[in-house]
């Protein structure tokens, strides 16, 4: 059967079997290194396309259609011409942070992908802390955007970048929540465990009300933190403050762009895995041919369909629901959501407690 | 787009909104001071786009004039010309044929439905949600796809002329017509499930940019701004022009005078429009279209002065003629002008975001500011 | 008396929570059903599609001058649609032809049209005595050179048709 760790377990015998250890670890690093950054532009550009297409046929038009068959190669055209773009540097912008800000971005991207579970022992890194690690290494992200909003020396990028500091660091109290509801059921803060204990049905499922709560909140929160609409007052396209990537041209805007994407990736990721099971099969409880031929489809593809779907959530939301203001905005959080999150949270752990789950 | 002028000393700031704007418009220049967030002063700059109707048509005949004032307020073109005609009409003491009087009032209520709907996506679209655009031009389409069936032009169609229309209807107009209000209908709903009932929407637009009766009465705002505080300024009720005295129709007033009461009333004043149409389509008149008149019209020395109601409010066309084949002066009262003085007035003291939603809830066309 | 207070609240929170949710739901079923509807795409496809465009009889495109099978035409240099329009698009200029009874006829030399100016108000049209202009259908007008844009309508070698006044 197709099984991505098969590929990992045949490269590493080779590796070992014909250079020293050290070396084969080293070689190893740097393949891993190169698959995640392929990973990126693949992401990126299919990403960006998927966008426009399903933007395109909610609006009742077709989408690029004219490069290449179906129009596919858009998104690597739109790259081409990025490229080709003078990145301009302000005058008077502190350079130094100026040019840092879309890589520490990237970079944060970067780490978050360490312990994902692509597909059934297909993780990069498996830490036992895995999902304090994710919400830990994601709140790095907001010093790339002060950075990027504080260097441009514009009046209104810097307010720009100052709300969407405040609305990401405000969402992330409600994502951490709904993620640490999930852990309750568990017990255990590793990916790995996470996944292993919904062998017998995904915990949407199993822990019913509670658990469809915290889905709803996390969806709302990660849509939050990546800036995307209804709430991207920070970089909105018809309203005033332009947002912190108004000086950026070029290739740098291009990293922002591309960054934005990949974090949308990531969390819909994160929250696939959490809720829907990650790389498990739909099982249901005890019913073992039922499950048997689940398991027949590769728990790649049971990964990438559901963390599709997500996506597809997502940009759903972009395009049906207006902007909120800034204000109405951080209302809804602290007033709304985290109160529901917390009294969901008590929730959860008096139906763990009771055993009031599947 | 935006770029900031200068401080003043008691730390306000000056920025510059347009005069290119991303949302439709058209070339607005606002000068606002702000301080922090909040807005203290309004103060719109306009001319971008003036392009001296009024003193063109000193030099044009009384036939030849109506074309440029299309121009005016594009989206209520038809409207337009229907002021201009009565105007020379009212000089001349023409007698217009019933048939031709019927045709004018449809194909005003059809232009009144295609401006309020380009106003309703854009108007989404300056909220952040671009998905109702494109379902309102779809609609838009069909209007303006009946009106190049028969009168040759889709935005601006010259087709009222002093004494009637120019050419008769196309025989597929009853038709089209009766087909678009079908289709017209089952998109209403709609509009309510993605637009109106959504939550979103209402937060932005309750309680922002109200103007009091008092006030809309003193700026001179009309049409659906005004109606929305409460005043009852309907011309097609007060001063009925055409046939507008033998259909039935509601006004539609609002008391609260925000944004959400203004978007209310254009949406209820599309569903009259079609209310008006659907009495008025299957009893159209046999007879002519055109009343005759001689070759060259002269007008007799005196004032002339005619009210019409566009889709923004109150159009005054006032001719001063000197017995010649040309106006002396032509005026024209627009209706955005007087609606855009009330925007200060409206949105002191509010949030930048709320000016967005105060400025669409207006419906300003430029051009016709500008003339 | 508080505790009453507190659950009127918390009964105003919950049904605001609920009303929201709903609304958004509405809101999502409609954009849903247009992306899984793909028939009610109305995108014409443009340059692909010029064989299948229709445009309606009226439509305003360009003058042209109605020429028949023997190259005739029925405009008689009357000059009504120069008077008749309001900036100047049309130019009519006469010559004078001799008739075989021996009499001097005026006659339209040369039909000039500036497609540049012209704004398709349609008044030429109307004006015209004998129906020898229309609006034909063409739309694409845009040209590299501005002089194509002055256009000369009357074709070459075409002469007046028999018995037009």
């Amino acid at each position: 059967m197709f099984s991505l760790e098969n590929i990992t377990l045949i490269i590493h015998e080779w590796l070992n079997s014909h250079f020293n250890p050290t070396l084969a670890l080293l070689s190893e690093f740097i393949l891993v290194g190169l698959a995640s950054i392929t990973l990126f532009a693949v992401l990126g550009l299919s990403l960006v396309f998927m966008e426009r297409k399903v933007a395109a046929v909610m609006q009742i038009r077709l989408g690029p259609n004219r490069v290449g068959p179906k129009g596919i190669f858009q998104t690597t055209a739109d790259t081409l011409k990025l490229l080709m773009k003078e990145g301009l540097v302000p005058d008077g912008a502190d350079k130094f942070l100026f040019t840092l800000a879309p890589f520490v971005v990237m970079i944060v991207a970067m780490l978050i992908l360490a312990p994902i579970a692509f597909a059934k022992n297909f993780q990069i890194w498996d830490i036992n802390i895995g999902v304090l690690y994710l919400s830990a290494v994601s709140s790095l992200s907001v010093i790339g955007i002060l950075m990027a909003g504080w260097a441009s020396n514009n009046k209104y990028s810097l307010l720009g970048a100052m709300r969407s500091g405040a609305q990401i660091v405000s969402y992330e109290l409600s994502a951490g929540l709904s993620v640490l509801s999930i852990v309750v059921m568990t017990g255990s803060l590793s990916i790995k465990d996470i996944i292993l204990s919904q062998e017998n049905g995904w915990w949407i499922f199993k822990a019913h009300i509670p658990a469809l709560i915290s889905f709803v909140i996390f969806i709302i929160a990660v849509t939050a933190e990546t800036n995307r609409a209804p709430f991207d007052m920070a970089e909105a396209e018809s309203e005033l403050t332009a947002g912190f990537h108004t000086e950026y041209s070029g290739m740098r805007f291009a990293l922002f762009f591309l960054a934005e994407y990949i974090n949308i990736f990531i969390v819909c990721a994160i929250g696939a895995t959490l809720f829907f099971g990650g790389w498990m099969p739909l099982h249901i409880g005890q019913w073992q041919g039922f499950n048997h031929v689940m398991d027949y489809i590769p728990s790649s593809i049971w990964f990438l369909g559901k963390t599709i779907g997500l996506i597809f959530l997502i940009m759903w939301f972009r395009w049906t629901f207006p902007r909120l203001r800034i204000d109405q905005l951080l209302n809804l959080e602290w007033k709304y959501l985290l109160p529901i999150s917390m009294f969901n949270l008590l929730l959860m752990t008096l139906v763990a407690i009771m055993g009031w789950h599947f | 787009m935006i770029e900031e002028i200068g401080r003043t000393t008691e730390g306000d700031l000056i920025i510059n909104v347009g005069p290119q704007h991303p949302a439709t418009h058209g070339v607005l220049h606002l000068v606002i001071t702000l301080n922090g967030e909040t807005i203290k002063k309004v103060e719109p700059h306009l001319g971008y786009i003036h392009r001296s109707i009024e003193k063109m048509c000193e030099s044009l005949s009384y036939r030849q004039f109506i074309y440029v004032t299309s121009r005016m307020d594009y989206l209520s073109s038809h409207i337009n010309n229907h002021g201009c005609a009565l105007c020379v009409e009212k000089g001349l003491q023409i007698e217009v044929p019933q048939r031709a009087q019927y045709i004018r009032v449809i194909m005003d209520e059809l232009t009144r439905i295609a401006s309020h709907e380009l106003w309703w996506g854009a108007m989404a679209m300056d909220l952040g949600a671009f998905t109702p655009f494109f379902h309102a031009f779809r609609e838009r389409e069909t209007i303006t796809d009946i009106m190049e069936k028969t009168c040759g032009a889709r935005l601006t169609m010259n087709y009222i002329v002093p004494g009637g229309v120019m050419a008769e209807l196309h025989p597929d107009f009853q038709k089209d017509v009766k087909h678009f209000i079908q289709l017209y209908k089952s998109k209403f709903e709609e509009y309510n499930e993605l637009v109106t009932g959504n939550v979103i929407f209402q937060n932005r637009m309750k309680s922002v940019g109200v103007i009091s009766k008092e006030d809309a009465i003193s700026y001179g705002c009309s049409g659906p701004v005004a109606r929305a505080s409460g005043v009852i300024c309907d011309i097609r009720k007060l001063y009925p022009y055409d046939i507008y005295n033998k259909v039935e129709f509601e006004e539609i007033t609002e008391k609260e005078g925000d944004s959400f009461a203004r978007y209310v009333v254009r949406l209820k004043e599309m569903q009259q429009s079609i209310r008006i149409i659907e009495q008025l389509l299957d009893i159209i008149p046999e007879g002519d279209f055109q009343a005759k008149t001689k070759a060259v019209l002269k007008l007799p020395k005196g004032e002339f002065y005619q009210r019409v109601e566009t889709a923004r409010g109150e159009l005054g066309v006032y001719i001063v003629s000197e017995g010649g084949t040309t106006p002396y002066r032509i005026k024209f009262r627009s209706p955005g002008f007087s609606n855009l003085s009330a925007l200060e007035h409206m949105v002191k003291g509010l949030k930048i975001g709320d000016l967005v939603a105060a400025m669409g809830s207006l419906d300003l066309v430029i051009p016709d500011i500008d003339r | 008396m508080a505790f009453l207070i507190f659950i009127m609240f918390l009964k105003d929170y919950i049904k605001d929570v609920f009303e929201a949710v709903r609304s958004m739901l509405k809101g999502m079923r409609m954009t849903g059903y247009y992306f899984t509807h793909r028939k009610e795409i109305i995108t014409e496809q443009y340059p692909d599609n010029r064989e299948t465009l229709n445009l309606a009889e009226r439509f305003r495109g360009e003058v042209v001058l109605i020429h028949d099978e023997k190259n005739e035409h029925a405009c008689t240099g009357c000059s009504a649609c120069e008077i008749a329009c309001p900036n100047g698009t049309i130019k009519i200029i006469n010559k004078f032809d001799i008739t075989p009874e021996g009499k001097k006829k005026k006659a339209i030399d040369t039909f000039v049209y500036h497609l540049e100016l012209c704004t398709m108000c349609n008044l030429c049209i109307v004006a015209c005595p004998t129906d020898a202009i229309k609006m034909a259908q063409n739309f694409e007008h845009s040209v590299f050179d501005r002089s194509k844009l002055t256009k000369k309508l009357n074709n070459e070698g075409s002469k007046l048709r028999e018995g037009i006044e």
